[in-house]
C-alpha cells in the first residue's frame, strides 16, 4: 500500500445479491477490515441481510435508498446495480468493489493477494495511453520504460480505473461458458497494463476500483436488458458503463489500467440456463462496440459530468430510434447526472 | 528462472513434432562464433539458418555441426544486391534484414546471438520458436481489447462483452517475444540501473490494438514474411550514419501503422528468451543520442500516418510512407531525406530478389 494513501481515503463498496454475507466478509476480513465498507443490499432482495461483526461499515436498503432518492429514482438500483448507489453516497476519494461471490486469491508465490492494495497502486501510479510497454506497467518494481519509449511521455496520466480480473469463474458469456462448462480461468497473469488510448474493451464489474473524485459520475447504472438477472450472464450494465467510462477516460486524457489483481470467483448459477433466459445482450454488443468507436466529445466537454451528457445525447441520437432499451438508457443517463449533482459530491 | 535453460533442459523440452520445419527461416546476424546455438539446438536444429555476417568479411564465422545454414558476409551482399546495398546498414545488427529479403520461406524468426533458452517458472525449458509459431497460426484481435489477454491459448476465451462478429479475428503478422534477465532498456535506463533484472514472467500474449504503436524489438522476433516481409526494413544505421539501436524501433513503427492499414495483427508477449549480455551502455548512449530527441519528432509523425486508400499492398504501403518520411521527417534532419531514399532502395531490391511477391493481397491469408 503506497503510504502516501491513508486508509480514510478509501470506501469499499459491495453490492449484496445474496442475503448471507458471512463468508464472504470473514474471507475478506483481513483485507477489508481497516476500511469503510458501504455495503448495499440489492432493493429486490428479500431476506434480511447477515454481516458478521467486526467492521466498520454502513449498510443500505430499500427504505434508505427511497429516501435519498426517492422511490420512483429507486428502481435504477436493483440487482447488480445496487452498487451504483454506493458511489452516489460515498465521500471517499477511492472506491474498491468486489461482487458478493468473490474472495482474494493466492499468487504464484502462495501469498494472499490484497486485492485493495494492487487496486490502489495502480489508482496512484501513473497510467500510459499513449504509447505501449512491451514490458507492461513501466512503474511497477523491477519493469521500466523499454528502449525506444519516448521520453516525454513517460511522466504519463492519472489512472482513473483499475480493472481487476479473476481466477476459476472467469467473466464470460452465457454462451462461452455453456459451450465449456468445465473451463476454469487458472491462469496468473503478472502485469498490470495501460488500455491504450482510443482501445476500448469490456469493463467488467466485478473487481473494479476508481477515482471517484475524478470518474465517479461516468460509472452508471443506465442500459438495463430486458431479461436482465441476478447472475452476471444476464447483464449488460457494467459493460454498458465501462464504454462509456473509457469514451471519457480518453477525451479528459485520464488513464484505465487492467490486469492484477485477481480474486476468486465462485462457481455459482448454470450458464446454459442463463442462456435460455437472457442471450439479448449477447446480440446488443454488435450495436454496441461500433457506436462508441465512433462517438467524439467536443472540447467544451471538460468535466465528467459534461462527458457523460454528451455521451447520453449522442446515444438518444444515433440508438435511440433501434431499441427502446438505448432511449431508456440515455434518459437514464441524463437523470443520473442529475442525481449525481444533487447527492453526490466531488469532494 | 534467473539462469537460462542448459541444452539438457532443452532437449528434455523439445517436441518431436517440428512445425513449418520447410516454410520457417531463422535470421541471425553476427560477428562472431555462433556457439549459443548448442543451447538452442533441440528446438532449432531441424531449421534451415541465414546467417548475416557483418563486419570484417575475412573473418570466419563458426557455425556448430548439424545445422544447415547459408551465410553472407558484406561481400555477398554487395554482389547480390549491386548498388541498392547501400539500403543495408554496416557495422550493425541492422544488416540482419538482408536475410529476410534473401529468404525463400513464408516465416522468419529472428534472434540476436547473445539469447539463450529461458526457464518457466516450473523450470522447464521454453521453445520460443514454438511459441512463436503459434503466436503466428492463431489469429490476432487488434479492434477490441480482450481483457484476458489471448483467447484463442489454451483455458482461456473471449471475456462477457466482446462482440462475435469480432472474435474471429484477422491474420497474425508479426510476433514479439520479450526477455527475462538483461531487459531492452535504452541507455539513460541502463545507466541509472545498472543491476536491473527482469525476472518477472507475465503468462500473457496479446494483441496490440490498432492505432497503438510500440517499441519493437528485433532480438526476439517472428512475422510472416508474406504477410507484412517488405515492411520489416531495419533502416540506415552503423557506420556512416548519425544513429544506431533504432533500427528495430523503426522497423517497429512502419509495420505497425502498415498493419493496422491493411487489417493485420500483432502480438507482443511469449515467448521469454533469455537475454545474456549488456551492452556497454556508454557506447549505446552513443548511438542512440540523436534518437532520442528524434523519437518525440518521429512519434506523432506515425501517429498521424494516413495511408491511401488506393495503398493495398505493402510495398505499395512502404513506399507512401517513404514518400511522407521525405516530406515531414526530412525537415528534421537530411539523415530521414537518405533513410526515405533507402526504404525505396529496399523496396526495389526486394522486388528484385522477391518478383513473384510484387503482388501481394491486402492481409488474407491464403
Amino acid at each position: 500500500m503506497s503510504l502516501s494513501i491513508k486508509d480514510d481515503e478509501i470506501d469499499i463498496v459491495i453490492g449484496a445479491l445474496r442475503p448471507d454475507l458471512t463468508s464472504f466478509m470473514n474471507e475478506w476480513r483481513t483485507i477489508f477490515s481497516r476500511f469503510h465498507l458501504i455495503i448495499v443490499k440489492d432493493p429486490d432482495l428479500k431476506e434480511e441481510l447477515k454481516i458478521p461483526e467486526g467492521f466498520n461499515l454502513d449498510v443500505y436498503k430499500k427504505p434508505d435508498i427511497d429516501r435519498v432518492v426517492g422511490t420512483s429514482t429507486s428502481t435504477i438500483f436493483s440487482g447488480y446495480s445496487c452498487r451504483y448507489f454506493g458511489y452516489l453516497v460515498s465521500r471517499k476519494k477511492y472506491i474498491i468493489s468486489v461482487d458478493d461471490d468473490c474472495y482474494p486469491v493466492k499468487d504464484n508465490k502462495g501469498i494472499l493477494v490484497d486485492a485493495v492494495a494492487q487496486h490502489i497502486t495502480n489508482l496512484t501510479t501513473p497510467a500510459t495511453p499513449f504509447f505501449f510497454n512491451t514490458l507492461y506497467d513501466p512503474f511497477t518494481e523491477g519493469a521500466d520504460f523499454v528502449r525506444g519509449y519516448p521520453f516525454s511521455l513517460r511522466s504519463g496520466v492519472q489512472c482513473a480505473l483499475s480493472c481487476g480480473l479473476w481466477l476459476n469463474l472467469a467473466d464470460y458469456d452465457a454462451p462461452t461458458q455453456a459451450l465449456k462448462p468445465e473451463e476454469r480461468n487458472s491462469r496468473y497473469v503478472d502485469a498490470v497494463l495501460t488500455v491504450p488510448a482510443r482501445t476500448l474493451m469490456p469493463i467488467s464489474g466485478i473487481n473494479i476500483a476508481f477515482n471517484r473524485e475524478v470518474i465517479g459520475p461516468a460509472l452508471l447504472p443506465s442500459l438495463r436488458l430486458g431479461g436482465e438477472g441476478k447472475f452476471r450472464w444476464e447483464t449488460m450494465e457494467d459493460i454498458w458503463s465501462g464504454m462509456c467510462v473509457k469514451v471519457v477516460c480518453d477525451h479528459l486524457g485520464l488513464g484505465v489500467k487492467t490486469g492484477m489483481p485477481y480474486v476468486w470467483r465462485n462457481d455459482r448459477g448454470d450458464a446454459i440456463a442463463s442462456l435460455r433466459k437472457e442471450w439479448e445482450g449477447v446480440k446488443l454488443m454488435e450495436e454496441v462496440v461500433p457506436f462508441f468507436q465512433s462517438v467524439r466529445l467536443s472540447r467544451e466537454a471538460t468535466t465528467t459530468e459534461d462527458c457523460v451528457a454528451e455521451v447520453a445525447n449522442v446515444v438518444k441520437e444515433q440508438l435511440g430510434s433501434k431499441d427502446p432499451m438505448f432511449a431508456r438508457a440515455a434518459k437514464a443517463m441524463v437523470d443520473w447526472v442529475k442525481l449525481w449533482k444533487s447527492v453526490g459530491s466531488s469532494t | 528462472m534467473n539462469e537460462p535453460a542448459t541444452a539438457i533442459e532443452a532437449a528434455v523440452a523439445a517436441s518431436p513434432l517440428h512445425q513449418l520445419k520447410d516454410e520457417l527461416d531463422i535470421v541471425i546476424p553476427t560477428i562472431r562464433n555462433l556457439d549459443f546455438l548448442e543451447m538452442w539446438r533441440p528446438f532449432l536444429q531441424p531449421y534451415h539458418l541465414i546467417i548475416v555476417q557483418d563486419g570484417d568479411p575475412s573473418k570466419t564465422i563458426k557455425v556448430p555441426n548439424g545445422f544447415d545454414y547459408e551465410l553472407y558476409n558484406r561481400n555477398d551482399i554487395n554482389r547480390i544486391l549491386g548498388p541498392k546495398a547501400s539500403c543495408i546498414s554496416f557495422k550493425d545488427s541492422a544488416c540482419r534484414c538482408f536475410g529476410y529479403m534473401v529468404s525463400k520461406k513464408k516465416y522468419i524468426f529472428t534472434i540476436d546471438d547473445d539469447c539463450f533458452v529461458a526457464k518457466d517458472p516450473s523450470g522447464k525449458a521454453i521453445n520460443a520458436l514454438e511459441q512463436h509459431i503459434k503466436n503466428l497460426l492463431s489469429p490476432s484481435t487488434p479492434f477490441f481489447f480482450n481483457t484476458l489477454y489471448d483467447p484463442f491459448a489454451e483455458g482461456a476465451d473471449f471475456v462477457r462483452g466482446y462482440p462475435f462478429s469480432l472474435r474471429e479475428g484477422v491474420s497474425t503478422a508479426v510476433s514479439h517475444g520479450l526477455w527475462l534477465n538483461i531487459p531492452d532498456y535504452d541507455a539513460p535506463t541502463q545507466l541509472v540501473k545498472p543491476l536491473e533484472r527482469n525476472t518477472r514472467f507475465v503468462d500473457a500474449v496479446l494483441t496490440i490494438p490498432k492505432g497503438t504503436l510500440f517499441p519493437m524489438c528485433g532480438m526476439n522476433l517472428a512475422f510472416d514474411r508474406q504477410l507484412i516481409g517488405p515492411a520489416m526494413y531495419f533502416g540506415l544505421m552503423g557506420e556512416g550514419q548519425p544513429i544506431g539501436r533504432y533500427d528495430d524501433m523503426w522497423a517497429g513503427w512502419c509495420i505497425k501503422v502498415i498493419c493496422d492499414h491493411l487489417g493485420l495483427g500483432v502480438k507482443t508477449g511469449l515467448p521469454y528468451i533469455y537475454h545474456s549480455k549488456a551492452s556497454n551502455p556508454f557506447v549505446n548512449l552513443r548511438k542512440e543520442y540523436k534518437g532520442i530527441y528524434w523519437q518525440e519528432d518521429i512519434i506523432p509523425f506515425f501517429q498521424q500516418v494516413v495511408l491511401p486508400k488506393d495503398c493495398t499492398t505493402v510495398q505499395k504501403c512502404y513506399i507512401e510512407l517513404a514518400k511522407q518520411v521525405k516530406e515531414k521527417l526530412g525537415k528534421i534532419d537530411p539523415y530521414f531525406d537518405k533513410l526515405a531514399d533507402a526504404m525505396v532502395t529496399w523496396i526495389q531490391a526486394w522486388d528484385g530478389l522477391n518478383p513473384t511477391s510484387a503482388s501481394f493481397s491486402n492481409g488474407k491469408t491464403g
